[in-house]
């Protein structure tokens, strides 16, 4: 239960914890198109180089990283050994019916392990060092001009933060209730799919009744304390662009730049 | 069914810096046919030591041995099955397990879970129901069109249609009101007594410990600090004020007349012996006059 | 003082529940700054009375009114700045992602611009002593603690009135000692008008004022000490008998002479028993 990768932020006080949640998030998705659009060594090397930096200035311990590769690192072979077995031209080194390596195969299978790690890091970095609260904030800054299309941008970013904050109190809830069926001899381990199905429906039905209720008494509360919409409400907390941002966006655009550049040097 | 910890440590794979529940040893013997309360702060690992009596949590170290089953850290769930036949768990706010389209479909999922047949699981269910005291024309409705201390009842009734022979208690009364409270803790008393039930009952309500239970285990930051008769533990007066666990209200009366210099033969933990105390003190006074 | 609430001929009836009124022609008053309980059994309709005051409820019957100002669609908002709320469950009243966030929640709705939200939260934790504890999420709290925050963050608004809606019936003893303690601390210092939902007759002997209600009717109103004294009533209601009334009652009926105004008066009581203890 404690594996969920939602909240697993790590509380710091490094360059990349104080820089502004949203250019964090449009800063590692430049990176990331960078990195897809990268196409030789050259640009690759770049990026790795990009990636060290970003990781060595948010000083969160290298098990962290580990630990988000780890459970990809099935996809990342599966994916190889797709490239490889399929992958077409350049020299042949070996060949049956549809299948065969080649040279290009070979290259393009690497490229992609090498991207997908690439990614994997530098978003760990901004999940790991931007609280799930910064993240909402931060969507809800960047989806603003939404709001002349009459987008509900407020009431979004209220309901995401709100899913966010019950996260852990719905963990609770579900083992509390599994733990209640158990002792009632409930066994969600064994049978058949059907029987497993069925004693599920043992867990979801109090599981809902209970979200439901918590939904309805929290609007309640809502409504006591004043809420009526977005509409004229301001914000306790403001996203401050500072200077280290700057700094950090000058990087970033030179970095992903060179990395365009080189990306097809060979 | 008597229940014995042997040297239990539990250390929880906390998901947060902040969360501390873990057990270190844990030693002590619950006889059986005992009513015995679990006292002590919110977090002082009550939940987590019932959790170990059938096997919900196993030790890190250490064993549970419950009847003839013992419970070790490699213990396999389904070995537990048969244990968790005659452990009946009621957690706080039970209310919330509740699941089925109607009362008595809910109550007969413990047995039927435990392979009981379908005759015997109604069977069990509808005793069960008389046992909780709710009315027949409940029984084909829908648990979620009950009153919460209805629900409850039914949620009880599904532990017991089990036929457990201990059977646990997490707060059981919290949310209700006095009457509510009065009514669910005679329940007990009267399953204690004419089912010999051995009863583990987490509670902090200091008078329902001096009221009903003959055995109290006081846990003090996943320790237990204190084992005894009610009587024992309360005689302790100034460690349980100093720990602000409380004390029942006769007793915390007693108290205070006490440190005034008044003398009590022995603590009195109910407003029977207090008030009998208070008389034998006066008699004696007018025999000296 | 005048009457800072005024609840005439309320009446509430069920959506589905035919003619079973949650709400039978009830008509109460509150004077401005005082402590007042609401007791009855859970289900006797004293919730629904709190949520009516406060607009989150329709009545079909009667007329409210909150610091001069009738209850109507047009004003619930005006009232419901005058009034804060706490609720039974500590967890689910809690919006904000933490602590500081919750107490800002209803500065936000408010429009309260920013520079000034934080020093006022700032503000409002000290006082409910949760400083130490702003950055916490609502899970690394306990149940105390969360509803020391949902007090804080109803002082942040600076309401007139307070109403608690059962707000300690889910803490532990301890926890609910300390919210008692605070709330009277803060009815003290702020001259707040405090109604009180309860079924704990020992909490609701603090207050200056009950009123008790059963199966949707008053029954009973007046100082504590004089309406839990009628044991027929408390019978009746299902509520408990305050321990000083109990201890007098029973050493009564063994035939101790005791000075009738003690059965209210636990302090007095106890008083008497170890003066005329150690003489005897």
């Amino acid at each position: 239960m404690n594996k969920i990768l939602f909240g697993r932020y790590v509380p710091g006080n490094s360059f990349i914890h104080k820089m502004d949640p949203r250019a964090k998030l449009v800063l590692s998705l430049l990176y990331i198109i960078a990195v897809f659009m990268s196409n030789s060594w050259l640009a690759y090397g770049t990026s790795f180089l990009i990636a060290i930096i970003i990781i060595g200035s948010s000083s969160i311990a290298p098990k962290f990283f580990w630990d988000g590769v780890k459970p990809l690192i099935g996809v990342i072979l599966l994916t190889m050994i797709i490239q490889v077995f399929f992958g077409v031209g350049g020299q042949v080194y070996w060949h049956w019916g549809i299948l065969s390596i080649t040279s290009n195969g070979l290259l393009n299978a690497i490229y992609i392990a090498i991207r997908f790690i690439l990614i994997i890091l530098v978003s760990t970095v901004l999940t790991l060092s931007t609280s799930p609260l910064e993240i909402s904030g931060a969507i809800e800054s960047l989806f603003m001009p939404l709001k002349k299309l009459h987008f509900p941008v407020y009431e979004m970013a209220l309901m995401l933060s709100i899913a966010l904050r019950f996260v852990p109190t719905l963990i609770d809830e579900t083992e509390k209730i599994l733990n209640a069926q158990r002792s009632r001899g409930a066994n969600f381990s064994s049978g058949s799919i059907m029987t497993r199905l069925k004693k599920l429906v043992s867990i979801l039905i109090p599981l809902f009744e209970s979200a439901f209720s918590r939904a309805e008494e929290l609007a309640t509360a809502m409504e006591a304390r004043g809420y009526q919409g977005g509409e004229g409400r301001s914000k306790y907390r403001v996203l401050n662009y500072t200077k280290n941002d700057i700094l950090g966006t000058i990087f970033m655009i030179i970095a992903t730049m060179s990395v365009l550049l080189l990306r097809n040097w060979s | 069914m008597a229940i014995t910890f042997k040297s239990v440590d539990f250390i929880y794979q906390a998901h947060t810096p902040f969360e501390n529940l873990s057990l270190k040893d844990i030693n002590l013997t619950i006889p059986d046919g005992s009513y015995t309360a679990i006292i002590g702060h919110t977090g002082s690992g009550k939940s987590t030591l019932i959790q170990h009596v059938n096997g919900l949590l196993k030790p890190t170290t250490g064993e549970v041995v419950v009847d003839d089953q013992t419970i070790t850290g490699t213990t396999k769930n389904k070995e537990l099955v048969h244990l968790r036949q005659h452990v009946g768990i009621v957690f706080q706010f039970p209310e919330s397990q509740l699941f089925a389209e109607s009362v008595i479909e809910d109550v007969k999922f413990g047995p039927i879970n435990f392979g009981v047949t379908n005759e015997e699981a109604q069977k069990r269910a509808e005793s069960a129901l008389q046992k909780v005291k709710m009315p027949q024309e409940f029984w084909d409705k829908s648990p979620f069109e009950l009153s919460g201390g209805q629900m409850r009842r039914v949620a009880i009734a599904g532990i017991l249609a089990t036929n457990p022979k201990i059977l646990i208690l997490d707060e059981p009364t919290a949310g209700l009101d006095p009457q509510g409270r009065r009514e669910m803790m005679e329940l007990f008393a009267e399953l204690h007594q004419k089912e010999k039930l051995t009863i583990l009952l987490v509670t902090h309500q200091m008078d329902d410990v001096a009221n009903f239970a003959d055995n109290v285990i006081v846990m003090d930051r996943g320790s237990v600090a204190k084992i005894g008769t009610p009587t024992e533990v309360f005689s302790d007066t100034e460690w349980l004020i100093n720990h602000q666990l409380g004390l029942p209200s006769a007793a915390n009366f007693a108290q205070k007349l006490i440190s005034h210099g008044v003398q009590f033969k022995k603590i009195p933990l109910d407003m029977g012996e207090l008030v009998d105390q208070i008389i034998n003190l006066e008699g004696k006074g007018n025999r000296h006059e | 003082m005048d009457n800072i609430i005024n609840v005439k001929n309320l009446t509430y009836k069920y959506a589905n529940g035919g003619e079973k009124k949650a709400l039978d022609n009830v008509s109460l008053s509150i004077k401005r700054g005082t402590w007042t309980s609401i007791v009855g059994h859970n289900g006797s309709g004293k919730s629904t009375l709190a949520r009516s005051i406060d607009g989150l409820m329709t009545f079909s019957d009667g007329a409210i009114t909150v610091d001069g100002i009738t209850l109507s669609d047009d004003t619930v908002w005006d009232i419901r700045k005058r009034i804060g709320m706490i609720f039974q469950n500590p967890d689910n009243q809690f919006v904000g992602a933490t602590v500081e966030d919750d107490v800002a929640f209803g500065l936000e709705n408010l429009g309260v611009e920013t520079a000034q939200m934080h020093s006022i939260v700032a503000d409002v934790l000290e006082k409910v002593r949760m400083t130490d504890f702003k950055e916490r999420q609502p899970d690394q709290l306990s149940g105390g603690q969360k509803q020391r925050v949902a007090i804080a963050g109803v002082l942040a608004s600076k309401p007139k009135i307070i109403i608690l809606d059962e707000a300690t019936s889910m803490l532990d003893p301890q926890g609910r000692h300390e919210i008692i303690e605070l709330i009277n601390e803060i009815h003290r210092e702020n001259n707040l008008t405090v109604l009180s939902i309860t079924h704990d007759v020992s909490e609701a002997m603090l207050s200056d004022h009950v009123v008790v209600i059963n199966d949707g009717k008053v029954v009973e109103t007046g100082a504590p000490k004089d309406v839990f004294k009628d044991n027929e009533m408390l019978k009746i209601t299902g509520l408990e008998q305050p321990f000083s009334a109990q201890l007098f009652d029973d050493l009564k009926q063994k035939g101790v002479f005791l000075p009738e105004e003690l059965k209210m008066n636990e302090k007095g009581l106890e008083e008497w028993l170890w003066q005329s203890l150690l003489k005897a």
